[in-house]
């Protein structure tokens, strides 16, 4: 499906984020589509968790606005508006021993959300409600008496993500939701995500610095560097028709489960400096229908030179 | 070609115990390694595997409630298992055997301008005077990377980056000319174009100055970009050990499989990918038979009854798993770590996803 034709749940128009004289976010501009999972890579600094934080309300943008279907929610909106947000949209947490209330049981962690906002209609239906976001997580209704300090790191990750299903919200941000986890368990964390997104058309902003991860499961890509997003396309074309040279320097350090391969693959190290110097503001541009990329003129003649070539060697 | 080796330390049968509260936890089960002069060894493993407790039994740094209950650890013909105090290790931990941790900060004072904590190091371990120390600092400063270094000598390390800061680690760690350099998860907290610098970093010090690196870390990548030799670790025993190749081209046993089949890399979008059902063994408990067994789709009846032995599959690889006794069925690894190499290197040549130049 083209773009064009898709429905956009949530737009970020030309944001800025600043926390007094330093801008963590420099001119944000994506629009993210209903059902996919949009992923937005980065390293720690790039301004990625303060993007996702924005659009929770959390951390208020200094120029631009965010979109939430079709409707502002950044800046000062109506307290039943905000409410509309909290509901919509909920987060998942890197850290889910940090993110879950160590004194409280399962059975209250999971149903905060409901308590904050009285969705239900006795305690017959919460608990019917919590017990139905545990199973959907894989998790059983007796454990909803335990304390998270009973649960190994991925179930602990399962309780924050039910926390967070018991809303039924329509846009899920997820902030390094793996991280922290063991390899094995990370896989059944994104296989349980892919899931839940299947079933209920839910829509992801995955917040990653690893792009192994994030090419398994993001339907598109952006990369954010210093506050600004360099480039954005389908999850597909990043990987093959990288352009910016920061996009390929990450790509380059993915470490790879192959001794062999490994003895050869060199790490490209990103220099800015190859970059146009001359001072002229850079926006997003267009060089493939979908695929973005921010750059001045003359790195747009760079890149355009740069995907001929890749696209006649592919040919 | 081992033969020929020199053995730099040798761990045989290592018990390590906790005691927690009224309780004893066995993190380590008998573990034995040799590890050969300027080789670098990689233990791989999961959280609760017991990869840092072993290794922290070659420089006495079990947390106070945690003792070896068995073994020894020969290291230039003493046994560090029988050193006690802070004096029986001096002139071994941190001069011939040194460790960079994961987080740079638990190694560095916030409070103390980063040359002065390089300089203290160097003054104590090699007994020059502190301008001929400073000299010495800056050059170390250098050589791992820090640019104009004299200027940044006085800053203290909340003005450094965390890829910085670990390199001060690195540099502090090396001032002192170690024998064996321990690097446990010493880039987990770092981005990963950092992380390639760092590992690259280490290992040109290690051809430059002839170290050997035993690395800690649960990252296959970074295990096949660095090692030499991979031991792999579970429910606090080393399960399978060999060449880097011939773990990860011809691994052995089923929990060498299941972590190299649930790596990101490997899945292919749209379908699962392969994870590991259940949680590692409570090591509170006794472990009868093999530890991964209760995890195991292939589990053999036996391997809930009998612990089993290190079988030989070349004379530098070994894994204990009872699938090699000649009575076991034959069993091939899961079809997404076959050819491995194949698949790896249709990612990294032209067209493929992880394909840069």
């Amino acid at each position: 499906m083209s773009n064009e034709q898709r429905e956009v749940i949530l737009s970020v128009k030309h944001v800025d984020i600043t926390f007094d004289k330093f801008k963590a976010v420099k001119d944000a501009n994506f629009d993210i589509y209903k059902g996919e999972t949009f992923a937005l890579v980065g390293e720690s600094g790039s301004g990625k968790t303060t993007i996702g934080r924005a659009i929770m309300r959390i951390n208020p943008c200094s120029a631009g606005e965010i979109l939430f279907e079709g409707k502002r929610i950044s800046g000062k909106i109506s307290k039943e508006e905000d409410r509309n947000v909290v509901r919509n949209i909920q987060m998942i947490f890197q850290d889910p021993a940090a993110s879950l209330n160590e004194r409280a049981t399962i059975e209250y962690c999971v149903s905060e959300g409901l308590y904050n906002f009285h969705l239900y209609k006795d305690e017959e239906d919460r608990i019917a409600k919590v017990d139905h976001a545990l199973e959907s997580v894989g998790l059983l209704p007796e454990h909803k008496s335990r304390y998270p300090h009973e649960f190994s790191g991925g179930q602990r990750q399962r309780v924050g993500i039910a926390r967070a299903m018991i809303m039924d919200p329509k846009f899920i941000v997820a902030d390094e939701p793996i991280s922290a986890l063991d390899v094995s368990i990370r896989a059944q964390v994104l296989n349980l995500m892919n899931k839940l997104k299947a079933e209920k058309n839910l829509t992801y902003l995955f917040i990653a610095h690893d792009l192994s991860v994030v090419r398994f499961i993001a339907d598109r890509i952006a990369v954010i560097h210093h506050g600004e997003i360099v480039e954005i396309a389908d999850s597909e074309t990043l990987f093959k028709f990288p352009v910016h040279p920061y996009t390929i320097s990450l790509l380059s350090a993915v470490p790879m489960p192959d001794p062999v391969v490994e003895r050869t693959r060199r790490a490209i190290v990103y220099d800015p400096s190859v970059l146009d110097q001359s001072g002229e503001k850079r926006e997003m541009r267009e060089i493939r229908p979908g695929h973005f990329v921010y750059c001045t003129n003359r790195e747009y003649g760079d890149y355009e030179d740069k995907m001929l070539q890749m696209e006649r060697e592919m040919a | 070609m081992e033969e020929t080796r020199q053995v730099i330390l040798s761990a045989k049968d290592i018990e390590v115990k906790f005691r927690v509260r009224d309780n004893y936890l066995t993190a380590i089960r008998n573990v034995s390694l040799d590890l050969y002069q300027g080789e670098t060894f990689a233990i791989v493993g999961e959280s609760g595997s017991g990869k840092s407790v072993f290794t922290k039994t070659f420089t006495g740094m079990l947390e106070s409630n945690g003792s070896i209950t068995n073994g020894s650890v020969m290291f230039e013909g003493k046994d560090l298992t029988k050193l006690k105090t802070d004096k029986d290790w001096e002139g071994i931990r941190g001069a011939k055997i040194s460790t960079i941790f994961q987080d740079p900060m638990t190694s560095l004072n916030p409070i103390r301008t980063i040359g002065s904590q390089i300089t203290e190091v160097i003054e104590k371990h090699q007994g020059v005077s502190r301008a001929e120390a400073k000299k010495q600092a800056i050059q170390i400063m250098e050589r791992v990377g820090i640019v104009d270094a004299a200027n940044r000598f006085d800053e203290y390390p909340f003005q450094y980056s965390g890829g910085m800061r670990q390199r001060i680690v690195i540099a502090i760690a090396l001032s002192c000319h170690p024998e064996i350099l321990i690097c446990d998860e010493p880039t987990t907290a770092l981005d990963v174009t950092i992380q390639a610098q760092i590992i690259s970093l280490i290992r040109d010090l290690q051809k430059e100055l002839g170290f050997t690196t035993l690395y800690i870390t649960h990252d296959l990548g970074v295990v096949a970009n660095v090692a030499d030799r991979v031991g792999v670790m579970y429910g606090g025993q080393i399960i399978e050990y060999g060449t880097v190749e011939e773990v990860f081209f011809d691994p052995r046993h089923p929990y060498t499989w299941a972590l190299l089949s649930s790596l990101p890399q490997l899945g292919v979008k749209g379908e699962d990918l392969f994870y590991i059902t259940g949680t590692p063994p409570s090591l509170y408990n006794e472990i009868k038979g093999d530890a991964f067994a209760p995890r195991n789709e292939h589990a053999l009846k036996i391997d809930f009854e009998q612990e089993p032995p290190f079988f030989k599959v070349s004379d530098t690889h070994y894994a204990k798993t009872w699938l090699l006794d000649p009575r076991a069925p034959k069993l091939e690894k899961p079809e997404v770590i076959r050819d491995l190499h194949e698949k790896i290197k249709k990612m990294t040549d032209k067209g493929g996803a992880f394909h840069v130049e």
